[in-house]
């Protein structure tokens, strides 16, 4: 009897789910149902790894172009350091003569004039140097390498292809010729582009370099971060610790987050108006630059600060007034040393996007051909994004790979920033 | 170098100060320092106060003002036929001066006066920093001495410091304040300039934009007109193209880490897109215009179309991608923000997860997700360096993604590289730009912060 009412408590279920939940009716939807989470679930995984390709494709692409800009065309010359010759500074006459020497079948003028454009304009100088530091070699026979022209260079990496008709090339027959044969002699040899890391910008590409852009940045990123710092984290302190809460500080606040979203290039007119305008500070000057940049760095960390500082629990504000001490004392004896790995965080990030912005600075005339390496705060100086602008529109194939490689530099630079962050968040990280 | 001496003696004055404050307020207890208002090294910090306070202040203010001053001087005492002419004559005598003055050939052989006027500058502007470095000093050791004398067991010297600290604070956040003003200032105060040359209704609905102006009135072409219509459209055509990308990549890519992701999986995933963000937008410029561009064009041939090298499309989809960081975060934040017992209530109803977060995490996520969306294409607008380097320079009023537009940050960015007139409707016109620019984005923003904030309340 009890089997019996067991049997029929569990068969009605059964029956009715067959008759509604089983249908075909139902299992089709059901089909098209989870059809459709499937679908919903792979353009998820579509859009993270369209984001993901992109990255890939964008560290590629400027990895394949820039690689190459490391090495650079060295050729090696015999020669004679001629007496008369160095007193009259003709160092081009004694590079050409050797170069002539070592390709002695070509005789006629124009062959001549083709081998003179395989040596850089700075080879001259290179020997110069040499002989200006010692002297003594005046008169004797010197193996020296110099630089070579740009487009040897680029023939050398493969991007002026041999396969190309002559009068599409851009290095002629009897050009490539004189390279297969030194290059057969070994007197022709990539080595570590140091010109690159040394010097400031040029107009030939196998000259250039990012030296000078780099002190700029430098020195750029120094005021701001002299100036930004302690504003910001005053700013941040005063706002969230002592600020009442009232008309005044709700419009500090809305300021403050309306400023972090204002394009960076408004803040560059503002500075051209302001400081260029106004005050009259020096034009391309990494000072202007700074305070253009420190403006715009503010917001971010104050932002970044405030969240530190709201971080540290309350206990340990009311112990330290419990026994006595002054709000201003518990503020910078307690909660502002808890704070201080996330506001050098916050500070680091914010630092990393001001090394990496242009636009305020094209704004301020920091987008100038400036061959010098700045020495001072007032002193005419790019910065490195800006170099990288100002190559990018460059037409030789040389300083496209020289931009790459710059590129692959700042990125460099914004790798062991970020990574600075990261490591200091991870080791001072606490949670209460 | 008198600047620096300055500067070097007021920090060893603080420094004497500070020492000097703080062994007095002990001494003047006999070391039995319970006896004190406050703790000795606040006497000290209240003297080092005094002591490079006022010094400093009076530094910032001569430094800010010599050069002018000395000018004004140095002008008064030229003969009448230099002074009295029109300002822009005014200003070219003033650069010949400073010129003069800082050793920088003009090229030019100098008037007499001229040069007799630079040498007196020279002088004043020695005889300034000097007189600064005296009166600096004097005021400084001024100030020392009579903190020093007022150092009592009973000073308040505590409540005094902390006092000029909560006040140096509120003026640190008041720069926030300051920034905003000086921003829109300085874009009112120029564009006000353009506005009296071209009219503000021509320049809003205008629909030719070429900013050339004749130098000459007899040249050839002379009219320069400033319709900015092309460049909002081209700025807004550009927009869409970088929405289009980044809004369904962005939102999806937020969903799938907030609701499908392992943690795992989101450790790797999240640092991807971090990076994106990371990333300075000359590069991203660099890569539209030098590998997006080309491929575009090639994609666009192959299917008998014909793309210009400068496309709108190139530079809105790596505008997209750069952006797609940017749209995911905030979505990210918004969606988690959504309560768990919303989600809970749809799987009890036996909905799948795509149908709970279609149908209840998204609408009720909706308001933050718009508010996203709003920021990122505030963000599109204002974004310089990929429209400058990838995008053209020619003002189009087109729909056609394919053909080149310029836009308004590409036109600021190029009317004021290089040419540094400030009077020229050509060079103020980039100011007027930034004006409108700066309110749109305002707007935006502003409505965006508050639809989120409100959202946030909604939950918390």
């Amino acid at each position: 009897m009890t089997d019996l009412v067991e049997q029929d408590m569990r068969a009605m279920p059964v029956t009715v789910s067959k008759s509604r939940y089983q249908s075909a009716e139902f299992s089709a939807r059901l089909q098209r149902r989870y059809a459709a989470e499937r679908r919903f679930r792979m353009a998820g995984i579509a859009a993270v790894g369209i984001a993901s390709l992109m990255l890939v494709v964008l560290l590629g692409s400027i990895v394949s172009k820039g690689y190459t800009a490391f090495w650079q065309t060295e050729i090696r010359l015999e020669v004679t350091l001629d007496k008369a010759q160095v007193e009259e500074r003709n160092y081009m006459a004694i590079l050409r003569q050797a170069l002539y020497a070592q390709v002695p079948e070509v005789t006629d003028r124009a062959g001549r004039r083709s081998l003179n454009e395989l040596l850089s304009s700075g080879a001259p100088y290179q020997l110069e140097k040499l002989v200006t530091d010692n002297p003594s070699i005046v008169g004797t026979k010197q193996t020296v390498w110099v630089l070579a022209d740009d487009e040897v260079d680029q023939f050398r990496k493969g991007f002026i292809r041999r396969d190309v008709p002559e009068a599409e090339r851009r290095l002629n027959d009897i050009k490539i010729g004189a390279i297969d044969k030194l290059a057969a002699s070994g007197a022709i040899a990539g080595t570590f582009n140091s010109t690159l890391f040394s010097v400031g910008d040029s107009r030939e590409p196998e000259q250039a370099g990012i030296w000078g852009a780099i002190v700029g940045s430098a020195l750029t990123l120094v005021v701001t971060m002299l100036l930004s710092v302690p504003i910001g984290v005053a700013a941040a302190v005063y706002l969230e610790e002592f600020a009442p809460k009232n008309r005044w500080t709700d419009l500090i606040e809305v300021n403050i987050n309306n400023l972090a979203a204002v394009p960076s290039i408004i803040f560059g007119l503002l500075g051209l108006a302001v400081f260029l305008g106004f005050f009259g500070l020096p034009r391309s000057a990494p000072l202007v630059g700074g305070l253009v940049m420190a403006l715009m760095t503010l917001p971010v960390i104050i932002i970044a600060s405030r969240v530190a500082l709201k971080a540290v629990p309350p206990s340990i504000r009311e112990a330290a007034l419990g026994v006595g001490a002054s709000p201003l004392q518990t503020v910078t004896h307690h909660v502002l040393p808890l704070a201080l790995p996330g506001i050098l965080t916050g500070t680091i990030i914010g630092m990393a996007r001001a090394l990496g912005e242009t636009a305020p600075l094209l704004m301020i005339g920091m987008v100038a051909f400036i061959v010098d390496i700045p020495h001072g705060l007032t002193d005419s100086a790019t910065a490195l994004p800006v170099q990288i602008y100002m190559w990018a529109d460059s037409p030789e194939r040389a300083f496209t790979e020289r931009t790459s490689a710059a590129i692959m530099i700042l990125l460099g630079f914004l790798i062991l920033m970020n990574g600075l962050a990261v490591f200091l968040r991870k080791k001072f990280e606490r949670r209460w | 170098m008198q600047l620096t001496v300055l500067l070097i003696i007021l920090v060893l004055l603080t420094v004497i100060g500070f020492q000097m404050g703080r062994s007095r307020a002990s001494a003047s207890v006999g070391g039995r320092v319970v006896e004190l208002h406050s703790v000795p090294s606040y006497h000290g910090f209240y003297v080092a106060l005094w002591a490079g306070l006022p010094a400093l202040l009076l530094f910032v203010l001569w430094t800010v003002s010599e050069g002018w001053t000395v000018m004004q001087i140095v002008l008064a005492g030229l003969p009448e036929r230099f002074t009295r002419v029109d300002d822009q004559a005014l200003g070219l005598l003033r650069a010949d001066i400073l010129n003069l003055a800082h050793g920088i050939a003009t090229g030019r052989e100098p008037d007499p006066a001229v040069a007799a006027a630079a040498e007196r500058y020279v002088r004043l502007r020695s005889l300034g920093d000097w007189s600064l470095l005296a009166i600096g000093s004097c005021v400084a050791v001024a100030g020392l001495l009579f903190a020093r004398r007022r150092i009592t067991p009973d000073l308040r010297a505590r409540n005094r410091v902390e006092r000029a600290v909560t006040i140096a604070l509120v003026i640190c956040s008041l720069v926030a304040i300051l920034t905003t003003v000086g921003i829109v200032l300085s874009l009112l105060f120029e564009a006000m300039r353009f506005f009296a040359v071209v009219n503000p209704l021509d320049f809003l609905f205008g629909t030719h934009w070429s900013p050339q102006m004749a130098m000459r009135a007899d040249q050839v072409g002379s009219s320069g007109s400033f319709g900015a219509i092309p460049l909002f459209a081209g700025t807004l055509l550009i927009t869409a193209i970088a929405m289009a990308v980044a809004v369904p990549v962005g939102l999806m890519s937020a969903i799938f880490m907030s609701e499908y992701a392992s943690p795992r999986l989101r450790t790797w995933l999240k640092p991807i897109l971090e990076i994106l963000a990371g990333i300075p937008t000359v590069v991203y410029g660099f890569f539209a215009a030098l590998t997006m561009a080309p491929f575009v064009r090639g994609l666009g041939q192959g299917l008998g179309l014909d793309v210009s090298s400068e496309s709108a499309l190139s530079a809105g989809i790596v505008m997209g991608v750069m952006i797609i960081p940017f749209v995911s975060s905030l979505s990210d934040d918004v969606i988690n923000a959504v309560p768990q017992s919303l989600r809970d209530g749809s799987y009890g109803l036996g909905a799948t997860k795509s149908e709970t977060i279609r149908l209840v995490v998204l609408p009720a996520a909706l308001p933050g997700i718009v508010a996203a969306v709003m920021l990122a294409v505030s963000r599109a607008i204002g974004e310089t360096m990929i429209v400058t380097m990838a995008a053209g320079l020619t003002a189009n009023l087109t729909a056609n993604p394919l053909e080149a537009v310029t836009t308004v940050t590409t036109q600021i960015a190029t009317l004021l590289v290089g040419d540094q007139e400030f009077d020229s409707p050509k060079t103020l016109s980039a100011f007027g730009l930034g004006l409108v620019l700066f309110v749109v984005t305002l707007v935006l923003n502003m409505v965006a912060l508050r639809v989120v904030q409100k959202y946030r309340e909604k939950y918390d």
